[in-house]
């Protein structure tokens, strides 16, 4: 006889045995990475230049090349990616081309990072000749990670009440006067925390930079925006697979790098939408 | 002058909304027009059903089935691995888990998500790829086997969240009317929770599957990288992706080599577009 409690029992079992599949992997890679990449991270491996060809030395001007990346790409996603943030959540009627817009945005969350870097050649290296360079490889960087900050940044705006708007309104003030004084300082947190998980997403992308600005070896700082540079993911990939006899620490040493630099960013955006969460009063 | 300011800035607002559209739109552009010039060498079908790929022996022969086999291949092992366990993952952490577990989880899933895919390749390369080889031993665990078997934890939590959210979405009183019919909480998942939930599941399904099949740079390190048709999961394979990422820094710019990656991009875009677009429409039908 099928007794229910049994069958509840062996499914929740399996359920629970799929969720350890996940979460004890996860957990392996995490501390396989911290274990092993802890003893090559000195002061020498932070700030050095990379030296004998990348199996010595340091990672500095990678780390130096991730950070411009990711500023640049933030300097371009963040004001596009607001403004179109508070189009849809102020201004926006519920018609096709609202339809039109939010599909534009699954897709553009959809397309394979490789293709943004073939895009990224295309448009900003060959057709508007910037070269293999930091502003090339920003821009590009900077489309990929559009639809993470406009979708969290219009959450953020959306979850501010209405009754707020209403009320701004009935002063007197205009509907920018409320979005600027009124939405925006409530939105902030929901922002931050779009922008810097659309931060730690340019950092951690080889891809997209593969074409567009990664530099193999080259072991000083970039100049200007128009130079190429180093970067933590693509140097990775290359004392990975593209050098012979590469010391383990410093592969793992580079990988813990990394990881924490895109880990620790992800923490702070999930501490901030927490706090926002429980602060919230309304 | 307020009132000029202020129009300015509505205009600019709603210049910025369109700025997604204009993008796909750029992005799928000039996928076309380095793309096409391809075919003007070669026929759209000798290109994609073409059994051999030698891009750079003269003259060179562009076609890329064994590339679309690779991802295929790759993909739908992944599939097998990540859909069982990332739903399996995702009604427990909707259903059974205890709230404060509940919320280590999904920072949990939120942080593999956040892990580089580049991180999780030279992962998969030290410690899945030696296992491979010896649990089957092979001459290489370069194989189509840990390239799915790594993919499957980059379309776990895409799975895991929207699946999840899907659950969440349904409405509560179909539990409660299940529950105070005398069935037991494993019926009530069984019978009404996942069938009220199928198509936000199928959406979070095929989300996943989109992708897997996008992935580059871990698939590039562990697949090992032969561009021929693969006879099994445990030969080498090279994806779609990774022949563009690994290509195109030698291809000349211009040459038919070059548009012939772009091609490749082409077909990239046009899947994941059609994934992205039915998973959207099955995402709006639950609501």
């Amino acid at each position: 006889m099928r007794n229910p409690h049994r069958t509840q029992k062996i499914a929740f079992f399996f359920l629970f045995l799929a969720t350890l599949l996940i979460v004890i992997p996860v957990g392996l890679i995490v501390v396989i990475i911290i274990q092993k990449g802890l003893p090559a991270i000195n002061w020498q491996f932070l700030s050095d230049i990379p030296r004998q060809g990348m199996r010595a030395g340091g990672i500095f001007p990678a780390i130096v090349g991730t950070v411009y990346l990711v500023i640049g790409a933030i300097i371009f996603a963040l004001p596009i990616g607001l403004l179109a943030a508070i189009y849809l959540s102020e201004y926006s009627k519920d018609n096709l081309l609202t339809r039109l817009i939010k599909l534009a945005i699954v897709n553009l969350a959809g397309v394979p990072s490789v293709v943004y870097g073939l895009f990224g050649l295309a448009l900003f290296v060959v057709f508007f000749k910037f070269g293999a360079s930091i502003l090339s490889g920003s821009l590009t960087l900077g489309i990929m990670i559009l639809p993470v900050i406009i979708t969290t940044s219009r959450e953020a705006l959306e979850s501010v009440p209405y009754s707020f708007r209403e009320v701004s309104l009935s002063l007197g003030a205009s509907k920018w006067q409320t979005i600027r004084h009124i939405v925006l300082p409530n939105a902030i947190p929901g922002i931050l925390t779009g922008t810097i998980l659309g931060l730690g997403r340019a950092a951690g992308e080889t891809a997209p930079i593969l074409f567009t600005v990664a530099a193999f070896y080259l072991p000083r700082l970039p100049d200007s925006v128009f130079d190429q540079a180093m970067a933590l993911p693509y140097h990775l990939y290359v004392i990975s697979t593209q050098v012979p006899n590469v010391d383990e620490k410093v592969r793992y040493g580079t990988a813990l790098v990394l990881l924490a630099l895109v880990l620790f960013m992800n923490l702070v955006a999930i501490i901030i939408r927490y706090k926002f969460r429980k602060k919230k009063k309304w | 002058m307020r009132k000029f300011k202020e129009f300015i800035i509505e205009k600019l607002i709603l210049i910025c909304g369109l700025a997604s559209i204009f993008f796909v739109v750029l992005i799928f552009l000039f996928l076309l027009k380095e793309g096409l010039e391809v075919f003007k060498g070669i026929t759209p079908f000798k290109f994609l059903f073409g059994k051999s790929w030698y891009p750079i022996s003269e003259p060179p022969q562009l076609g890329i089935l064994p590339l679309i086999l690779g991802s295929l291949l790759v993909t739908v092992g992944a599939a097998i691995i990540s859909i069982p366990i990332g739903v399996g993952c995702a009604i427990y952490i909707a259903e059974i888990a205890p709230l404060k577990i509940k919320e280590t989880l999904k920072a949990g899933i939120e942080l593999l998500a956040a892990i580089p895919s580049v991180v999780l390749g030279f992962i998969g390369m030290v410690t899945l790829v030696p296992l491979v080889k010896n649990v089957f031993h092979l001459p290489t665990g370069l194989t189509a086997l840990s390239g799915s078997i790594m993919l499957a934890f980059m379309a776990m939590p895409t799975i895991v969240s929207i699946a999840e959210d899907a659950l969440y979405s349904v409405p509560k009183t179909y539990k409660e009317g299940a529950l105070a019919l005398g069935a037991t909480q494993w019926q009530t998942i069984w019978r009404v929770m996942l069938p009220a939930a199928s198509s936000g599941i199928l959406a979070a399904v095929m989300l996943g599957i989109g992708r897997v099949i996008g992935e580059t740079m871990a698939v590039m390190m562990i697949t090992g990288n032969a561009a021929v048709i693969p006879n099994s999961i445990l030969a080498p394979v090279r994806t779609l992706t990774a022949t563009i990422a690994a290509e195109m820094g030698e291809a000349v710019v211009g040459a038919e080599h070059y548009f012939a990656l772009f091609a490749i991009g082409i077909v990239l875009f046009v899947i994941s577009f059609a994934i992205n677009v039915t998973a959207d429409l099955f995402l709006h039908k639950r609501q």
